[in-house]
């Protein structure tokens, strides 16, 4: 394969062909998926997916890792269906109180050099205790106007997909187009190079984790708009699936390489995956474990696309 | 040992904290169940110590190391053992065998994951833990077995207020203490964690003893599924779930360097029944779960913290 | 002109130290604009360090920085250094491998910003490169991970011409054609010519005394942290440059009466050539084998070749002792004592644990053959002084039941005394049958080796017995020929 196709062009396109498969799949299992109503079921939960995934882009883009992503979108989904349906005022101070909490954290990992999977592993503990405190038992309402977007039926494109697309181009716009995402990406890429031409890490450490808090954030708030309600477990799964989404979406632990556009499709994946496995009518109790050999077989051909690259 | 000494080690403070929640707990109650909170503490606790074991050792080998499939082991491992005995006393080393085989087998599935992908660890685990749980579920089919009625009992029975498997994990724990001060494989694992490359040039054969490691983080899962499935009367599907954080928990609190190359067996008992005692404490108090996880998260957070200026004054 | 008044960077008085070790006793240096300084010295003559605290990366101990006529000594830095128009371009690589060519020129220019900064970038960094290597081929999207490590040295030494708001006015290059090849080499010093006839001044370190002589104007020669020369270019040729690079005295005298003749029975170890090479690397039993040449020219990868067996005949067991102390060899948690005796763990087990008594015998013994100096070997390493620490790995490696010690230049920074004690203790060791292949920068070193090979950019370019080994032989064997 090596000589005639391009191993880094192959490797940018393996999460959409990985997706595109997935969802010829399922259409040829199951064709009425392929209506309006059809999509909209099949991807609806893959907007707070979707957010939560990016959040933690962000934070691999810096070399770090956030093991409490799930249950901080826990938390944000309980201020949602209650503080902030109840006390707008209240609800939106609450979520700009997490956000930066979160880019405390940012500050705390860099300057005290801490390791990112311990402190936020701490965290999770953390957010998931405020969440039960918020809310203590499953419940709560989601504001009108959020139920109202989440539910929303534009025509002729189904909203999750609409959604999908405006979070990757945003994103996509202000990491990889920007002029400071570029400072950013190459903190990941190459702190010291960084440090040396001027940039403070600190700052670009504290946005990254400001920004996951608030893709967090919104993940939270999407999830309530979909369920309705909140309880204070609702996320918890969010953590291994952003980990695993960035990671099918062409992402790499360190070195900044990350993608905007991969790790949105790499979260719709995910979710399709779980679908597809429910069509394929295969047993349900192996619908995660299909996910991790799903995540296993991806890692597996990047492995063989990387030793072709190498090889030339 | 001089006192000074003593108290220079990281894993002391986990004992005296965990004796400070116990004092803070029976002062509540004004001495009543003081003994039997104890118990309780040394059962739940012989789980935490268990599995963080395993966890501590892989922590060890250095940044980026940790085992994120202990749940979906303890899971797997309980089980197939329950179903393989089926109820049947005859059948008790069978099952403890397959409950072993099975963390024999996850852990050479993870070691491969990391070696044959060049994956981190963290994600080796995971992936595979995605795996092994469904396994759990497929295996399960929703039945709760019953452990052997001979197991049960040896897993419920206390003797004079200290539970048999305690002292089953605190004779383990020793073991594991000798094994990682006084053996090649221990001393192998710290230079690891300190400096892969170091370890590697002064003659460590840095694959064989991660390798090792990997497996025997999988086995004491494994066992400790087996003996949670046992007490507490069959194998339960969400059974090892808080086991992943509170595992981590364990081993920060306990006074093992998270950065790696300087690991623990004492603090890790300390940190479990500080843990468990935590929980007892806060629950006597009329405090509910919230506080008491936002407690947990606060002091991994401290631990942490105040091991970095340490780290700083050296 | 008066070189006063024109002078673009003027360093008076640098000293810098490390430990034990004084990398800059006193250096002045002065460049004017619109010239080329070539900056010559074998190793540790301090040519990185002065070129890092000209640059900003390094504050030194004592020394006024005086750049386009102001005094910089006390609030120097990199930003400070830019924002006069110096850059430097390292001999490590400080781009970021996840991003664009053009997203890298843009780290370098923080007002690079608005709209079409990509296009800017781009545009910028295009031109850089195609005046100084016209049809390079590099498009500004290509990510620079990507790119062969050519190529990123190109765009590596364009980004520091590129100019926004600040021109450049010197630029410091530092082995910039190591890993160029010859064509693209000759277009960056034509450049560098072009660029000091238009005012800009650069300095110019390289291994290659051909191009030192061909661009630079005026020639400055390190050794020991001083200046010892600096005369127009066209004073110098290769051999008085060469000359002016070694030292005075020669202590050759002496030493070449004991040479020892090659034994004839199969080497201990044989490391074959690979594709392109030429000559095999031999070492006998007993024999004590030199690995010269300037740093980093595939010593210490010849060394791990024979570590790991990869494409090397070796018989007898390994043992290494590193040079690196930080990344190869120290265990920063344990004692000096567990730090010596982890080569050696499988000869003290007892009932399969590690026996304490027979560890601290180890330790022991090696405090007194080496006089580590230390009240109890219990303590932890980094007690040590680093010369000290180097001792213990030293202990660590002859401790070790090995036949082959592999050194990877070991006495960096340590003080005299340690030197002589262990090289009194290497000899004896040798002369008991171990050999030792030795990795070292430092030319004094060759004198107590049997043999030595000299390497120059990844290969061994020489082949030298003992009476054959003269400091001008390695320095001539070090530095490239032809121009």
């Amino acid at each position: 394969m090596g000589a005639v196709v391009n191993p880094r062009l192959l490797r940018a396109l393996l999460p959409a062909f990985s997706l595109a498969v997935l969802l010829a799949a399922i259409f040829w299992l199951q064709p009425r998926t392929m209506t309006y109503f059809g999509l909209n079921l099949l991807l609806n939960l893959a907007i707070p997916i979707v957010l939560a995934t990016i959040a933690q882009m962000f934070i691999i883009c810096v070399n770090d890792l956030d093991l409490s992503i799930g249950s901080y979108v826990s938390l944000t989904a309980c201020i949602a269906a209650t503080w902030l349906n109840d006390e707008p005022v209240v609800g939106v101070a609450a979520l700009a109180l997490c956000v930066l909490v979160y880019a405390g954290l940012g500050a705390l990992i860099h300057i005290r050099q801490l390791p990112s999977i311990v402190v936020t592993l701490g965290m999770s503990f953390v957010w998931l205790g405020v969440a039960i405190l918020v809310l203590p038992t499953p419940g709560g309402e989601a504001p009108e106007w959020l139920r109202g977007l989440m539910t929303w039926k534009p025509e002729f494109v189904p909203f999750p997909i609409i959604a999908s697309v405006v979070i990757a181009v945003v994103v996509h716009v202000g990491l990889m187009w920007s002029p400071y995402g570029a400072v950013l990406r190459g903190v990941g890429g190459n702190a010291r190079a960084v440090e040396r031409a001027g940039w403070s890490l600190l700052k670009a450490k504290v946005i990254m984790y400001a920004l996951a808090g608030i893709a967090g954030a919104f993940a939270g708030m999407a999830l309530v708009g979909l369920t309705t309600s909140a309880d204070a477990n609702i996320a918890l799964r969010y953590t291994l699936l952003s980990i695993a989404g960035v990671i099918l979406g062409g992402g790499e632990f360190v070195g900044g390489r990350v993608s905007p556009v991969g790790a949105v499709i790499g979260a719709m994946t995910l979710t399709l995956a779980a679908s597809f496995l429910s069509f394929l009518q295969l047993n349900p109790d192996w619908q995660i474990g299909a996910q991790g050999a799903i995540l296993i077989i991806v890692l597996a051909l990047r492995v063989l696309i990387n030793r072709a690259e190498g090889r030339r | 040992m001089s006192v000074r000494a003593i108290v220079a080690k990281p894993w002391v403070w986990s004992y005296v904290a965990a004796f400070a929640v116990w004092l803070a707990t029976i002062a509540f109650t004004g001495g009543q169940g003081a003994g039997g909170v104890l118990t309780a503490a040394l059962t739940f606790g012989t789980f935490f110590a268990l599995v963080a074991i395993g966890q501590m050792f892989v922590i060890t080998l250095g940044p980026g190391n940790v085992d994120l499939s202990i749940p979906a082991t303890m899971t797997l491992a309980g089980t197939i053992a329950m179903k393989a005995m089926a109820e049947s006393d005859a059948m008790i080393p069978v099952g403890l065998g397959l409950a072993l085989l099975t963390g024999l087998c996850v852990g050479i599935l993870n070691f491969g994951l990391i070696l044959l992908l060049r994956i981190p660890p963290i994600i080796a685990t995971l992936s595979s833990s995605f795996i092994v749980q469904s396994t759990a579920i497929w295996w399960n089919r929703g039945l709760r077995i019953k452990p052997p009625p001979a197991l049960g009992d040896f897993a419920t029975t206390n003797v004079m207020g200290v539970p048999v498997l305690a002292v089953l994990v605190i004779i383990i724990a020793a073991v594991m203490h000798v094994v990682l001060a006084r053996t090649v494989f221990g001393r192998s694992v710290t230079a690891i964690g300190q400096n892969q490359r170091a370890a590697w040039l002064a003659g460590v054969k840095v694959e064989r003893i991660r390798f090792l490691t990997y497996v025997l983080c999988a086995l004491f899962s494994s066992l400790c599924g087996f003996l949670l499935a046992s007490f507490s009367g069959g194998a339960a599907l969400n059974m090892g779930q808080e086991y992943l954080l509170t595992s981590i928990a364990v081993v920060v609190i306990g006074g093992t360097s998270v950065a790696g190359g300087f690991g623990n067996v004492p603090g890790l008992w300390g940190a479990s029944l500080f843990l468990f005692l935590l929980v007892t404490m806060l629950n006597t108090y009329g405090l509910g779960a919230g506080p008491r996880l936002i407690l947990t998260g606060a002091i991994i957070i401290l631990v942490i913290v105040a091991a970095s200026y340490r780290r700083q004054r050296e | 002109m008066s070189a006063a008044a024109a002078a673009l960077a003027r360093l008076d008085g640098v000293e810098k130290e490390f430990g034990a070790v004084r990398a800059l006793a006193g250096v002045d240096l002065t460049i004017a604009a619109g010239e080329c300084v070539g900056l010559v010295g074998h190793n540790g003559a301090g040519k990185s360090t002065l070129m890092n605290v000209l640059a900003g990366t390094l504050a030194p101990d004592r020394g006024t920085i005086i750049i386009a006529g102001t005094d910089l000594s006390s609030r120097y830095s990199v930003v400070a250094a830019h924002a006069a128009g110096v850059r430097c371009v390292f001999q490590e690589l400080s781009l970021c491998p996840n991003l664009t060519v053009a997203e890298n020129a843009r780290i370098m220019h923080p007002h690079l910003t608005g709209l079409k900064w990509r296009a800017r970038a781009g545009q910028l960094i295009t031109e850089a490169l195609d005046r100084i290597f016209p049809g390079h081929g590099i498009p500004p999207g290509a990510v620079v991970g990507d790119l062969p490590i050519v190529q990123r040295q190109m765009v590596e030494i364009a980004r520091a011409f590129t100019e926004t708001d600040v021109p450049a006015r010197l630029v410091i290059l530092d082995e910039p054609t190591s890993s160029l090849d010859a064509l693209v080499a000759g277009q960056l010093l034509a450049f560098v010519r072009d660029f000091a006839a238009r005012g800009g001044s650069t300095v110019l370190i390289s291994h290659l005394l051909g191009e030192i002589l061909s661009t630079a104007s005026r020639i400055v020669v390190m050794r020991d942290g001083k200046v010892v020369a600096a005369r127009p270019a066209a004073e110098f040729d290769r051999v008085s440059l060469v000359a002016a690079m070694g030292h005075v005295t020669n202590q050759m005298a002496g030493t070449a009466a004991t040479t020892t003749a090659r034994r004839g029975e199969v080497p201990r170890v044989r490391a074959r050539p690979r594709p392109g090479e030429t000559i095999a690397l031999t070492a006998h039993q007993g024999e004590i084998v030199g690995l010269a040449g300037l740093s980093g020219q595939g010593q210490t990868r010849m060394l791990l070749r024979v570590f790991s067996r990869e494409d090397a005949e070796v018989s007898g067991s390994v043992a290494l002792v590193a040079g690196d102390r930080q990344t190869d060899g120290v265990f920063p948690l344990w004692s000096i004592a567990k730090n010596i005796t982890i080569g050696s763990l499988k000869r003290m087990l007892k009932r399969g644990l590690i026996d304490a008594e027979a560890e601290s015998e180890l330790a022991e013994a090696w405090r007194r053959r080496l006089s580590i100096q230390t009240p109890d070997m219990r303590n932890p390493i980094l007690s040590l002084s680093g010369g000290n620490q180097q001792k213990a790995l030293f202990a660590r490696a002859l401790g070790s039941d090995a036949e082959i010690i592999l050194m990877d230049d070991p006495m960096r920074g340590v003080d005299v005394g340690t030197k002589r004690e262990v090289y009194d203790i290497i000899r004896e060791e040798a002369a008991r049958g171990r050999t030792f292949l030795w990795y070292t920068t430092e030319f004094d070193e060759l004198m107590h080796c049997d043999h030595v090979y000299v390497f120059r950019e990844g290969q061994i370019v020489a082949d030298l017995p003992r009476d054959q080994v003269t400091e001008e032989r390695v320095l001539h064997a070090s530095f490239r020929a032809d121009d």
